[in-house]
């Protein structure tokens, strides 16, 4: 294999990728969609559908894992590929998220909210804006725009923060709800894990371009 | 140097046999490290070809320096620099300064026949002599002036073993060396090579005309072999640079773009030419 169709072959998992994140984001917005319309078939639906996801991210790694055979790429090249293995995997980890929360869903059931999400649905629109927003900065492998979009991050740690100290609060106030505070609370812990997935591929991409790493979680 | 070899056997460096020795001494670069030979603004013309220019590099003791570039970019031209084989071409000239500890080897009173004892050669295509295994290690010895068998059977046995080939060829010593195959026949080479017991050894290429196995035994034993000398290798294989240097130096052009430790040369380096010739994208 040339190195023409090496890059040719690359640039096809690059695009594979893109699909995977796709994918997942769009999964994501689903769960939160049936979460906010308690929409319990919908989230059974997304439950149902978490093989498509693990299927393009193994998909993703085989390609990966030949590439890395076949052509024994180094520097950039290298650098790119096993940036793509991890980012593969934490936007398949995403997927996950979106199931999980779909799950919570199910549990919630048709019970009435116990409090106001809406600064839940504030968390899922900035998550999944920051995730999609991300995801352009590194197909456009624009660092900047990736470092900024990461410190997102911290305002939606500070929701969840908020969030936690509320339905805390609502625990002594509401005790027979326990069980929708338990869920809701998870709910607010997997979409805070989004956006650090989102800050991951910051730091992949920072990574990518400088061969260094950078911690941008802290 | 071989009479020292004959006094004290403690002396004897051709004691590399355990392939332990290799995964300790995995490249691990020491700054500290004292310099073999220095290049100092060397530039070279085959005539009117420019073919190293203004050449700055240092070759540190106990390193494997892998030279790396395309066709034509001066890099075995450097390595035949180091013990002036390069002389050999008439229409060659230099200027500037190789410094082989120390000392300039272009220099007015450089004696030529020190400095290739202290520098021994293995070149691409194996190349012994057509003579038994045996004497193909003694010739260099012999050369030195050492008759008693004795002490050439011990070099010889040595050299062997330090070349890793002594359990395959011990029960055929007396056999033409060139029964044996191309990778044996490069390790013996290599062995007689070690059998002058020099400082440093240049190798031009010395895995092209091997098959993987016998590449990889060569590989192995350049590993090995860099606790006791110095190695200086051009290679055309960059896995192979990546895989046994410490030191990467990147010809183009007669030029060195870049030498810096392999790591860096193949993770992150610092020149977009350089990235762009590991990488496959041209050469």
């Amino acid at each position: 294999m040339s190195r023409e169709r090496f890059q040719a072959e690359m640039v096809s998992v690059q695009q594979d990728f893109l699909k995977l994140c796709d994918l997942s984001i769009e999964r994501l917005e689903e769960a939160f969609t049936a979460l906010i319309n308690k929409d319990v078939e919908a989230a059974e639906d997304i439950v149902k559908r978490d093989s498509e996801i693990n299927h393009a991210e193994e998909a993703i790694n085989d390609r990966v894992i030949l590439l890395l055979t076949r052509q024994q790429p180094v520097a950039t090249d290298l650098r790119r590929l096993v940036v793509l293995l991890k980012a593969a995997a934490d936007m398949e980890r995403v997927g996950d998220y979106a199931v999980n929360i779909a799950k919570e869903t199910i549990h919630i059931g048709n019970d009435p909210f116990v409090t106001s999400i809406e600064l839940l649905e504030d968390m899922c629109t900035k998550s999944t804006q920051m995730l999609r927003q991300i995801v352009q900065a590194f197909v456009d492998e624009n660092t900047t725009k990736a470092k900024e979009l990461a410190e997102l991050d911290d305002q939606i740690d500070e929701m969840y923060g908020n969030m936690i100290k509320h339905l805390l609060r609502l625990t002594s106030i509401k005790p027979e709800s326990i069980a929708q505070i338990t869920y809701l609370s998870f709910i607010c812990r997997y979409i805070e894990r989004c956006a650090d997935l989102a800050t991951n591929l910051a730091e992949y991409l920072l990574y990518l371009k400088k061969g260094q790493r950078f911690d941008l979680n802290n | 140097m071989v009479q020292t070899m004959m006094k004290n056997e403690n002396n004897i460096k051709l004691n590399v046999q355990s392939s332990q020795v290799v995964s300790e001494e995995l490249p691990v670069v020491k700054n500290n490290k004292s310099t073999v030979f220095g290049t100092k603004d060397f530039n070279l013309w085959y005539g009117d070809h420019h073919a190293l220019k203004e050449i700055n590099l240092d070759i540190k003791e106990n390193d494997v320096t892998a030279i790396i570039g395309p066709s034509g970019c001066g890099k075995s031209t450097y390595i035949k620099a180091l013990n002036r084989m390069v002389e050999l071409v008439p229409i060659v000239r230099t200027n500037g300064e190789i410094n082989y500890r120390g000392r300039n080897i272009f220099g007015a009173n450089y004696q030529v026949e020190e400095l290739r004892t202290k520098v021994g050669m293995v070149f691409q295509k194996p190349n012994p002599f057509p003579k038994s295994i045996y004497d193909n290690i003694a010739y260099g010895p012999r050369i030195h002036g050492i008759k008693n068998k004795k002490i050439l059977d011990e070099i010889v046995e040595k050299s062997l073993r330090g070349a890793a080939i002594w359990d395959e060829v011990k029960d055929r010593l007396n056999q033409n060396a060139y029964g044996l195959s191309g990778g044996q026949q490069q390790r013996i080479c290599i062995a007689r090579c070690l059998a002058i017991e020099p400082d440093v050894i240049l190798m031009d290429e010395p895995t092209s005309a091997l098959d993987p196995i016998s590449t990889l035994k060569v590989e192995e034993l350049v590993q090995e072999l860099k606790g006791n000398y110095s190695i200086v290798i051009v290679t055309h294989n960059m896995q192979q640079a990546a895989r046994i240097s410490d030191k990467t130096a990147f010809f183009l052009n007669g030029e060195v773009v870049e030498f810096d430790n392999t790591d860096k040369i193949f993770s992150t380096p610092k020149d977009q030419r350089t990235e762009d010739y590991i990488s496959g994208r041209f050469g």
